[in-house]
């Protein structure tokens, strides 16, 4: 049951420990495994409260991931904490081969996702995740919106006979649930209206909703979806949306290539639902670099720029979008 | 013969060692390709391993307290289809289907075949997953071995070093890495690619207890795995000196056979080979 309430909250990454910690309790088999990254994950209290059910293994993400593969494959159930930007790039064949490929239940916690860490530059920056998850077969893909979204897909993770990739930042985030608890594996329409549709994911779930605030001033009703799973994708929920508003926008903190927005046009054009359609993403082009939401603004995803690219989607002749 | 420590050279273990060289043949010749040397320089360890030094059986393949083998040279899984067959762990049967659209038994080690642990084939993985289950079985309190083969010019992976160093510091008394030491790669001799030497010094760095020992004399094979870990509290590392292209005269040391496929001519020499060497161990026993 979630704990968490409206107003501002904790970042994503902090509710990691209780909820591991809370998990640990009653499952002997909760392992957590650390690339140098208990500190950074905020897991001091539970390396203190279990502190045989801590794997450090020094800054090695391939050995991370090969050693929680040889533990899941005999029973453990191991949380795999570092980086996103580390974890899913460095030690991508070992998930692809070790984790995916063999079918070792690893629970992937990549952590200060996206661009959490700003202005620390593209080295620390994880937007080609869902990209390069999303193509690796058997592995759900989980960014959750706010405190009570992670707390649920943590909880998902443990109790999944697989192997799932949850990616959590590292700003304090509002709830954008009005009550828990959060069914995980679904979309979530938090507010809904017929203009415009807005689907987010992670950390851009609120800067949407922020948008529709402001886009109701101005008359335009919007539906804003939380869309947790990056895979597998709730289409029903996506469809729905879509056949409803007159304009669609998918926006994620993630390049454009190879996220959410490629894989919601992609089945809208399967599936032949017409409608105006902008994925908005990080573009093809070397980073900006600054805090976290500057940077997003930047590239559109604030909740100023996010409305007007909506409002445009209205007009008779929409602008052609920029990256896509 | 039978030394102090109960090991004593087997006619039968030699004898069918020779004639699964035979086997590795016969499969890739099946299906036109295959990883042909390599999975001979490593075939007499595989076959201590099966029938002298793993405690698993068909009737424990899943059993949580069985030994583990991780292949992490996945390439040389001719080998280990063979071996595993000969152990009664896989289905005779399945060897006909060897690499044919839509089998289990693909060009490098997977874990859908019964009896294979894990699925390996990009080298450096290995030993990583040896140390997961080295210390899942030590948490869990069983008293089961990890056994991990690697080749030495999968050794120039760094990960294998990553895996070494964390097997040291977590203390895994239970983790045995044996090192298929050929001293051959696909492009030339491994001195030459990448110098991996001095293995023993460099494993005794990381915190290892080192063994080298000949890769082909069964007893000494047996009696060094049998036998790891040596010192409770540190993993153990056998250096196993092999030849790659093990048995077949024309095949020993030769680079062109880490990838080639016998022709009848070819085999007509390999099955003599085997042939005189099953002989030979026959008449001396």
């Amino acid at each position: 049951m979630s704990r968490h309430t409206a107003g501002p909250g904790l970042a994503n990454l902090e509710v990691l420990d209780a909820t591991l910690r809370d998990l640990a309790r009653s499952d002997p088999a909760i392992r957590v495994l650390t690339a140098d990254s208990r500190v950074s994950g905020r897991l001091g209290p539970f390396a203190r409260e279990f502190p045989d059910r801590v794997v450090e293994l020094g800054i090695a993400e391939q050995n991370l991931v090969g050693v929680a593969a040889g533990l899941a494959s005999c029973g453990m159930k191991p949380f795999v904490v570092s980086p996103a930007c580390f974890l899913t790039a460095r030690a991508l064949e070992q998930i692809k081969v070790d984790v995916g490929y063999s079918g070792n239940a690893v629970r992937l916690v990549g952590i200060s996702a996206g661009i959490s860490y700003g202005a620390l530059g593209a080295s620390h920056h994880s937007i080609a995740d869902f990209a390069a998850l999303r193509a690796i077969p058997g592995i759900p893909v989980v960014a959750p919106a706010d405190n009570c979204e992670a707390e649920a897909a943590i909880r998902l993770a443990a109790a999944t006979d697989g192997p799932l990739y949850v990616r959590l930042g590292k700003r304090a985030l509002a709830c954008v649930h009005e009550s828990g608890p959060v069914a995980i594996e679904r979309a979530t329409r938090l507010r809904t209206g017929d203009d415009i549709g807005i689907i987010a994911t992670g950390e851009t779930v609120g800067i949407a909703l922020g948008a529709a605030t402001a886009l109701a001033l101005g008359g335009v009703e919007t539906t804003v979806v939380s869309m947790p799973m990056v895979r597998p994708l709730d289409t029903a929920t996506l469809f729905d949306v879509a056949r409803r508003v007159r304009g669609l926008v998918v926006t994620e903190e993630h390049s454009v290539h190879g996220g959410l927005g490629e894989a919601c046009a992609a089945v809208l054009m399967t599936e032949g639902i017409p409608v105006r359609f902008r994925a908005l993403g990080i573009p093809d082009e070397p980073i900006v670099n600054g805090p976290q939401l500057d940077v997003l603004a930047h590239y559109g995803i604030g909740t100023d720029q996010l409305a007007a690219l909506a409002r445009g989607l209205l007009d008779r002749n929409p602008p052609r979008s920029s990256v896509l | 013969m039978t030394t102090g420590d109960g090991v004593r050279a087997d006619v039968g273990l030699a004898v069918r060692a020779a004639e699964y060289r035979l086997d590795v043949l016969d499969l890739i010749r099946s299906a036109g390709g295959g990883h042909t040397a390599g999975s001979l320089s490593f075939v007499d360890i595989l076959t201590v391993l099966y029938e002298r030094v793993l405690r698993i059986s068909p009737e424990t393949l899943r059993h949580p307290e069985r030994d583990r083998y991780v292949q992490s040279k996945g390439h040389a899984v001719e080998a280990l289809y063979v071996v595993l067959a000969g152990a009664g762990l896989l289905d005779r049967a399945l060897l006909d289907t060897y690499l044919r659209f839509g089998t289990k038994l693909v060009g490098h080690a997977t874990s859908s075949v019964p009896g294979i642990e894990q699925s390996t084939g990009a080298l450096g993985h290995g030993l990583s997953i040896g140390v997961g289950m080295a210390i899942a079985g030590r948490q869990n309190g069983f008293r089961y071995r990890v056994f991990v083969l690697l080749g030495d010019g999968e050794l120039a992976e760094g990960s294998v070093w990553e895996a070494a160093m964390s097997a040291a510091h977590h203390g895994l008394g239970n983790l045995v890495a044996i090192v298929d030491r050929n001293r051959q790669q696909i492009a030339g001799p491994t001195a030459e690619i990448m110098n991996s030497e001095p293995l023993a010094e460099k494993f005794a760095a990381f915190g290892w207890t080192v063994h080298e020992i000949d890769g082909h004399d069964l007893v000494q094979i047996e009696r060094t795995l049998s036998s790891a870990p040596a010192v409770p509290g540190r993993p153990t590392v056998v250096l196993a000196d092999t030849v790659k292209g093990s048995g077949i005269s024309f095949m020993e040391h030769d680079i062109r056979w880490h990838h080639r496929v016998p022709d009848d001519e070819e085999y007509a020499i390999a099955r003599r080979d085997v042939e005189n060497r099953v002989a030979e161990l026959r008449s001396r026993a």
